[in-house]
């Protein structure tokens, strides 16, 4: 029986202890005799959101079916144990041997999201590693990070040794190969990451120095150990078909967010939406064969058990075996008493026709992301869907029996006149129109409901929004109330509820998205002062953030409303996503034009991802 | 067809709370390949009830839950099948096809069995051999117990059938049933109190020996195992 790392005493007293103990269905146990690797995954955020990742899963998968290697599981301790653990000095353990993880070979901590950099010190914390890598002894684990925010890896850089940019199935296995090579040799520490940095995709911080001009932006990004590349050219697995994907997944014993098996039936997006990053770093768009994803959906749903299958991707309704592999997954389903859940539909006949026989139509709602209130700065966002799309989709669902809409859209896009914000409003009203238009009296259960949610915009590297300037709070209020107040001037304004993001946390998330190495120490100082899991509402102290910046003499502005000029050296720019720095700027200037790109499948557009060989680039298109 | 299904759950599982051990079952039923029946309806789910909810932090060797399913193999296949897809720390001991008519396991439970263990370094300050011993004879065990309106003293002394010493505990026996059901930490207190000292929270370690229903033989109440109703397969 395995030992816990945590006294019952302790785990009686927590919320939650199942957090804690591992040993879930399908986690991965080795005989220490067998393993000369040991790798942790580590998630900075609390278990359920953690466990819920499936980059993480794929990972987990791929790792422990090396031979001589043991992946498992760390996750961020949550705020009722993080204060005992500090008391008691009880060292941050791994999920599945619950020994600590600074005994381990290394922890590679995925990066979602730009709120969770301080859970990373959290972990680092609690973990007894130091936090900064220029601080790590031979003994201390290898700490890389990988992820999309590893794609501006500068704020964070000093407290990794590595990062890995790109997708984790390409490079672990020659990494861990380099390792195991070095330690026999009984070379260092450093020697180990001066040959690291040299794999493809890897990225060693230490060896890298920034040099800044007077007005406060990079002058020179240079390696300091020859051989270091001057620019880290991103992996990419161009087979996605023949390649790893877990068919056990780890199955927790609690709820988590994503409490089903995942289908990821593609990667990358065709759309290429000028605000999103992932429809720029994942390209080029690869499907997967639809006869594999059938397989796998009966044998990852005969090995964990899940009551409920979804497929992921950027865009479902862009996969061209959509309507075969939905077939096969209702059939397949229905025999098994299976729930079939479809995020990220595009709204038409199709889409209505699958969902209402997959859900029941009274109590789902329809989603849609126009993500601008009006036709023209739809077109500068490239977001190609048009009023009468949505109208005509709103009018469908509403005679096939829905009568719940949500609809998002972002505040602060570039070029954002007040007509926009007000076409928002608009638009929630047009649709409550169209229902009571669609549907007579007595057919009606109520009203419709009209959930309308806005977020700021965040403009994020390797995007052609990269150049833009982002809001202040203060903007982002003001806007929110332009919207809030044009709702209540509409016909149907009883009908439509408006959400809206918070203002400040966007902010620094801006900040930390587009931000350089000067940043990394605000973060560490606001961890100082108490902040974690900035992502969750009620842990997130702008205060001691805005303390942080102020101490440390960084400013906000500098890396949110500061106008950039096209020939700025961005922080990120040393990392090569495939995508050019060309194409972004083109695409830049067409939003400024207001016009419209096409999606790959209609033309390609020549972005620069087509080097890797692969994928929609080199399909055939109709037409 | 109706079939009662004996579980023990040790170990790091004793952390897993009702619910998510009832989430537990419900995929591993679908893993071993269980034809389990469903109820009908939009959202379909598993006809499947447990007897007594056990606490967090208690072992047991003796859980109890009733399934309904559209077909079975035998009881020794299915048990096997179950035990190829348990965790550590869950082991399925039997299964056993149910009489039509049986009383759910909920409802049928009379009685639960309790070893009660100190843990290590939390033994109690007075001599448990002697206190015992008067605490049996006693006629009446008086507690407070918290409820909604207040405090109330409760006499639990016909709550507990059986209570003995054991080589490293005290067996107890105790009434289990939904209206009556008494928790073996309880009987602890009064035994403490009755020695003018406070258990405290963590003290006990206890586990559920098995769950019984009640049958009359001979003018007895003599306790059977759940499952001790049940054939084989
Ligand atoms: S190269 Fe062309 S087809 Fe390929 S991702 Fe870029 S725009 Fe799309």
């Amino acid at each position: 029986m395995r030992k816990l790392a945590l006294s019952d005493e302790i785990l009686l007293k927590i919320d939650k202890p199942a957090r804690y103990i591992g040993g879930e269905v399908n986690s991965v146990m080795k005989d220490n005799e067998d393993v000369d690797i040991r790798f942790c995954m580590c998630f900075p955020d609390v278990y359920e959101i953690g466990m819920s990742h499936l980059g993480i899963q794929i990972l987990y998968d791929m790792l422990n079916r090396l031979e001589g290697v043991w992946c498992e599981r760390v996750y961020s301790p949550w705020m009722d144990l993080d204060p005992i653990m500090r008391k008691e000095r009880i060292p941050l353990f791994a999920l599945e041997s619950q020994e600590p993880i600074k005994s381990f070979d290394f922890i590679g901590i995925t990066l979602q999201y730009e709120m969770c950099y301080t859970n990373i010190l959290q972990v680092l914390d609690l973990g007894q590693i130091p936090l900064h890598a220029s601080e790590r002894s031979e003994e201390d684990p290898i700490i890389i990070g990988g992820g999309p925010c590893s794609y501006n890896p500068e704020p964070i850089a000093e407290f990794f040794d590595l990062f890995y940019i790109g997708e984790g199935e390409k490079q672990y296995e020659n990494l861990l190969k380099l390792y195991r090579k070095c330690r026999s040799e009984g070379a260092s520490r450093s020697e180990f990451l001066k040959q690291a940095g040299c794999l493809p995709g890897i990225y060693c911080p230490q060896f890298y120095e920034v040099t800044y001009k007077e007005d406060g932006t990079i002058g020179d990004f240079v390696p300091t150990v020859p051989g270091m590349p001057q620019t880290i050219l991103k992996e990419i697995e161009m087979d996605v078909t023949n390649t790893y994907y877990p068919k056990k997944p780890v199955v927790p014993f609690i709820k988590v967010t994503q409490d089903r098996v995942v289908l990821e039936i593609q990667r990358g997006c065709i759309r290429g939406c000028r605000f999103c990053q992932a429809g720029q770093l994942y390209r080029p768009v690869r499907e997967r064969d639809v006869e594999m994803l059938k397989e796998y959906a009966v044998d990852m749903l005969k090995n964990t058990g899940h009551e409920e299958i979804s497929l992921s991707s950027l865009s479902s309704s862009d996969y061209s075996h959509l309507p075969e592999l939905i077939d096969f997954l209702i059939d397949e389903c229905n025999k098994k008493k299976i729930n079939i859940s479809l995020p990220s539909l595009r709204i038409d006949a199709f889409s209505l026709d699958v969902m209402s026989k997959v859900q029941d139509v009274r109590k789902s709602s329809l989603t849609f992301a126009p993500e601008a209130g009006t036709q023209r700065l739809r077109n500068v966002i490239n977001k190609g869907l048009t009023e009468e799309v949505i109208l005509n989709g709103a009018r469908e669902a509403f005679r096939g029996g829905w009568s719940r809409v949500k609809l998002y859209f972002m505040l602060g896009l570039p070029t954002e006149t007040e007509q926009d914000m007000r076409g928002i409003a608009e638009l929630s009203n047009e649709i409550a129109k169209v229902y009571y238009d669609t549907v007579p009296k007595e057919e009606r259960k109520g009203k419709v409901q009209i959930v309308t949610s806005t977020s700021f915009f965040i403009p994020k590297p390797f995007t052609p929004f990269q150049w833009a300037r982002m809001c202040t709070k203060e903007e982002f209020i003001e806007k929110a109330y332009v919207v809030k107040s044009a709702i209540l001037e509409q016909l149907n304004q009883k009908s439509i509820k408006y959400n809206w993001h918070e203002a400040d946390v966007s902010v620094l998330e801006g900040v930390l998205a587009r931000g350089d190495r000067r940043v990394a120490g605000v973060i560490e100082r606001a961890y100082r002062k108490g902040c974690m899991f900035d992502s969750w509402s009620e842990y997130f102290h702008n205060d001691r953030w805005l303390d942080s910046f102020a101490e440390c003499g960084v400013d906000i502005d500098f890396y949110t409303t500061r106008e950039r000029g096209l020939d700025e050296v961005f922080p990120w720019d040393f990392i090569d996503c495939g995508v050019t720095k060309d194409f972004l700027k083109r695409e830049w200037k067409n939003a400024h034009e207001e016009s419209v790109t096409p999606n790959c499948k209609m033309n390609c557009q020549g972005c620069g991802a087509a080097r890797f060989g692969g994928g929609i680039c080199f399909e055939k298109r109709d037409g | 067809m109706k079939v009662r299904i004996k579980f023990a759950k040790c170990g790091a599982m004793v952390f897993i709370g009702h619910l998510d051990m009832m989430r537990y079952f419900q995929k591993a039923m679908r893993r071993a390949g269980i034809d389990i029946s469903y109820s009908q309806g939009f959202n379909p789910h598993q006809i499947m009830s447990f007897a007594a909810p056990l606490g967090v932090g208690l072992c047991s060797n003796g859980e109890y839950m009733d399934i309904q399913v559209e077909s079975a193999t035998t009881s020794e296949q299915m048990r096997q099948a179950l035990n190829a897809v348990m965790v550590e720390g869950v082991e399925v001991l039997s299964v056993k096809r149910l009489p039509d008519d049986a009383q759910n396991a909920m409802a049928s439970v009379a009685a639960a069995g309790y070893t009660v263990r100190f843990r290590e370094g939390h033994e109690p300050p007075f001599d448990v051999r002697e206190a015992f011993e008067a605490f049996r004879e006693k006629q009446q065990i008086l507690i407070t117990k918290k409820t909604k309106k207040g405090e109330k003293e409760l006499d639990i002394a016909p709550s507990i059938y059986e209570m003995r010493l054991t080589d490293d505990g005290i067996y107890l026996l105790v009434d289990a049933s939904s209206a009556g059901n008494i928790k073996p930490g309880l009987v602890i207190q009064a035994l403490y109190e009755q020695n003018q000292t406070q258990l405290g929270e963590f003290d006990l370690l206890i586990t559920r020996e098995d769950t019984y229903v009640a049958r009359e033989e001979d003018g007895k109440v003599v306790y059977l195992p759940l499952d001790a109703i049940g054939e084989d397969i």
